[in-house]
């Protein structure tokens, strides 16, 4: 098994501590995982990206190519990456953050208001947890346990609010296709 | 100390950085002294053992630049205490009178270089191996040190842990070479088992002070690197970059006394070379093409070599774990049946030249380079292995 | 002040393998090196635990002839190299020699930073105008107008003042003198050497070899006399300012004596509080 996910947006979502949790949880399973980032100019505002390679082998490549899972969290990230999604692959993305979201191609699409949902829950900084809550629900690469395991390492503060985003996000997470 | 720190560290199986990882590895090995300048993609180095070295009764001090953070470090390794510094490209450079300085003094000190693309400022945030042929060649003079480049987070604590021993062995520089890409991913560490972890001390002055000679080999043990009496001892030891005589002393103007000298700094590391050497080979057995890489680029490169192997193709991978000192002898040994050997790097080909130097003229060696910051991806080398198919 | 005897500063405080010095006939260094080995002697200071520091230049050959440890660094660095000597082991007395091109221009920003940081070390700067060690350049404490051998038609840069800017920056004592004032100078040495935190004395002292043979006062003596007749001490100074007058003299004598906390005590204090 080897399957890469790709978590986009713009800096200042958390698309790398995402990344961090995904990593960090599918090692907590007792997987393999690489968890690698774009820098640079990019980081400040602009699109981010992270992307975790999870493999039950040793990872020679770390680099995600077609994605398996791509989460998405900008407009300017979906034109980027959607399609860089392997076929039959899964792309989750907040449908209020990217208006124009039709997209041609054999992939299983699944929304979430991550952004909307969050303020609900008091802070838009979590959106990126309640996305994590959705592509756990949709996908099952990696186990909740260990998902909230992550989320407890990686973010020691506010961890009821991350929890509870987490869970919003399982449930309310939408299969489109 | 370093089954405190594993303890410290608490869990075992950590999901870090690889500048992280250097900084645990830098931990277990008992490094105590860190002096640094702030410089992407290297920072995080500076900025875990800005949290740890208080904590464990060392010392962190971010300098005004990076000549007096490798100066302060070599400093600091006078007294006795293992010591580290950490930095990129134009840190690096900066760097070079001083590494030289402590090949000629023989003080222990670790460097980490986390690549980036270079000349100059270059591109902070981007991944290179520019630095493979400066790591050995860039301070003046004649001389040996050593360099290592791992190829993942794993590596890289395991590595800082190796570079500690074997500059602390053999009283040189150890370069440990990471790249932005390997710096900054995160990766599945487990930390050594206390028991098993191997941690070497430089070997102390074993006669007394009137006796003693700081820079006399041979004497009481046979092995050319000398025994270490630190400051403050009560040996009184004298330490200079000039050419010196066994008492420390300078003496410039002797042709003996400076070839003696420079010939037992560079053989000290090349007598031993073959434990030095730290490689791994995979499918040579019948290679026709073999593939020659280090550092991130063995990552795409041992898949590209097993994709052409699924295609049939024999192709063979070495990878180089020790970059300096470059084992000629084994390496023709290695290469000599392949009719091509290919050399990916992140560079516009830097081990190439050696390599090239290795093998006959029946062999042809291709450089593979790449640029910009990305790393190869398996597909770009393997169309390098296919393309030579004969 | 106890008056050794020199056979007693040789025997007790020199490496005889290393003798005779490197330095010239009339050479000050050699002066500056007597008052600290005697400062040293009326302290009983212990000398297994002293590292002298120096980078590269005549006045940085000084440790080497000093029986303690010694290193002897690179063109500049030797700040740097005595900061990490001291911050590793805050056991050691840490003195550092060297001249105004390796502390003023090479080293320039080390001088700058180690007091900044306040680190315990002596820095003992021997000012001679010059680049001694490789025959006579222009330094960056050349004065206006003097020959050097690469201002062969007179120096046009303005001189930095070594102590001024250690003052500035604040080191807890700074004091400034010449070879003519030998007293003076080994009480000053004395008083660093007790400082806790960063300590400078400057020492102008004659190069007859380039600065005074190239500036016509190529012996000991012209240059004695020339140091006399340029320097002002800090009293005499402060009287001539209440009265309203100024001078373009250099200031000697105690510059500042102050008491203020080091890099070690505030870095043990807070790592004990880590804990
Ligand atoms: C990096 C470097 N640049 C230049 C030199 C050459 N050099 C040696 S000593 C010196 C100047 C010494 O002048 P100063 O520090 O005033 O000491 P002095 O000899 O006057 O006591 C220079 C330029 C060097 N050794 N290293
Ligand atoms: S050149 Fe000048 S400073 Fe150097 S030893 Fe001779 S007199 Fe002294
Ligand atoms: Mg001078």
């Amino acid at each position: 098994m080897k399957a890469g996910i790709r978590i986009s947006g713009f800096g200042g979502q958390g698309i790398i501590l995402s990344g961090v949790i995904v990593g960090k949880a599918a090692v907590f399973d007792g997987l393999n995982a690489v968890q690698t980032q774009s820098y640079g100019p990019e980081a400040r505002g602009g699109s981010t990206r992270s992307e975790v390679v999870v493999s039950d082998e040793e990872i020679d490549y770390p680099k995600v190519e077609s994605a398996s899972v791509s989460l998405i969290m900008s407009q300017e990230a979906f034109y980027k990456y959607a399609s860089r999604t392997k076929r039959e692959g899964l792309i989750i993305y907040d449908p209020e953050l990217i208006p124009d979201n039709k997209i041609e191609g054999n992939f299983k699409l699944a929304e979430i208001n991550a952004t909307r949902i969050a303020s609900e829950l008091g802070t838009k900084i979590v959106a990126n947890i309640v996305m994590l809550g959705a592509f756990n629900e949709v996908c099952s690469l990696i186990s909740k346990d260990s998902m909230i395991e992550s989320i407890k390492d990686s973010i020691p503060k506010m961890l009821d609010l991350n929890l509870n985003a987490f869970e919003t996000g399982m449930k309310k997470v939408n299969i489109i296709k | 100390m370093t089954n405190d720190v594993i303890r410290l560290l608490g869990k075992k199986d950590l999901f870090i950085q690889g500048d992280e990882a250097a900084v645990y590895g830098a931990l277990i090995a008992d490094c105590r002294f860190f002096a640094g300048y702030p410089i992407t993609p290297a920072t995080e180095v500076a900025e875990g053992m800005a949290i740890w070295m208080p904590r464990l009764g060392g010392v962190y001090v971010q300098m005004e630049d990076e000549i007096a953070s490798i100066a302060a470090v070599i400093g600091a390794s006078c007294t006795g205490v293992k010591s580290m510094t950490s930095t990129s490209g134009p840190g690096f450079s900066l760097m070079q009178e001083c590494i030289g300085y402590a090949c000629m003094a023989e003080i222990p000190c670790v460097i980490v270089n986390v690549q980036r693309g270079g000349p100059s400022t270059g591109q902070p945030t981007e991944a290179a191996q520019g630095d493979v042929m400066q790591a050995m060649w860039g301070t003046h003079g004649d001389h040996q040190l050593i360099a290592l480049a791992p190829k993942s987070v794993q590596e890289t604590l395991d590595l800082t842990i190796e570079s500690f021993n074997l500059s602390e062995d053999y009283r040189v520089p150890v370069i440990l070479l990471l790249d932005a890409e390997i710096g900054h991913m995160r990766e599945k560490v487990v930390l050594p088992e206390v028991t098993t972890v191997k941690v070497d001390e430089r070997v102390p002055a074993t006669i007394g002070p009137d006796k003693y000679r700081p820079y006399r080999t041979g004497f009481t043990r046979p092995s050319k690197v000398p025994e270490f009496a630190p400051f403050g001892s009560g040996y009184r030891t004298y330490v200079t970059g000039l050419t010196h005589d066994k008492r420390g002393f300078p003496v410039t103007t002797s042709a003996e006394v400076h070839e003696e000298l420079v010939r037992r700094l560079i053989e000290k590391v090349q007598d031993d070379i073959d434990d030095i050497w730290y490689h791994e080979t995979s499918f040579l057995e019948d290679a026709e093409i073999i593939v020659v890489s280090y550092g991130t680029t063995s990552r795409p490169a041992v898949s590209a070599v097993k994709m052409a192997r699924k295609n049939g193709i024999k192709v063979g991978h070495i990878r180089l774990i020790t970059i300096w000192p470059f084992h000629y002898e084994k390496m023709r040994e290695y290469l000599k049946n392949a009719h091509t050997v290919i050399v990916p790097e992140m560079n516009l080909g830097q081990m190439f030249h050696p390599i090239r130097e290795t093998v006959g003229k029946d062999t042809k060696v291709v450089s593979a380079p790449k640029i910009g910051g990305a790393i190869h991806t398996p597909y770009e080398i393997l169309k390098f292995i296919e393309g030579d198919v004969k | 002040m106890s008056f050794i005897s020199n056979d007693i500063v040789i025997d007790k405080y020199l490496r005889k393998d290393m003798l005779p010095t490197i330095f010239c006939t009339g050479c000050g260094i050699g002066s500056v090196m007597n008052f600290c080995l005697r400062a040293i002697h009326d302290l009983n200071i212990d000398m297994n635990k002293t590292v002298f520091v120096s980078g590269i230049g005549c006045s940085s050959r000084v440790p080497g002839y000093i029986y303690s440890d010694g290193l002897h660094s690179l063109h500049g660095r030797a700040i740097a190299y005595a900061t990490g000597v001291k911050l590793a082991n805050p056991e050691l007395k840490v003195i550092v020699f060297t001249g105004d091109g390796d502390c003023g221009a090479i080293g320039g920003n080390h001088f700058l930073h180690a007091i900044r940081r306040n680190v315990d070390i002596t820095v003992i700067s021997i000012n001679n105008f010059i680049y001694g060690m490789t025959g006579g350049q222009v330094a960056p404490t050349t004065p206006l107008r003097s020959k050097t051998t690469t201002t062969p038609y007179g120096n046009i840069e303005y001189p930095i003042d070594l102590s001024m800017m250690a003052k500035v920056i604040g080191a807890p004592y700074v004091a400034r003198w010449t070879t003519a004032h030998p007293i003076q100078c080994m009480n000053s040495i004395k008083k660093a050497l007790q400082k806790t935190g960063f300590s400078f004395v400057e020492v102008l002292a004659p190069c007859p070899t380039s600065y005074g043979r190239l500036n016509k006062m190529g012996n000991t003596l012209d240059m004695t006399k020339h140091f006399k007749e340029s320097t002002i001490n800090i009293k005499t100074y402060e009287k001539m300012l209440a009265e309203g007058k100024d001078t373009d003299k250099m200031i000697i004598g105690e510059l500042v004596d102050i008491e203020k906390e080091d890099f070690n005590t505030k870095y043990k204090k807070f790592c004990g509080e880590l804990k």
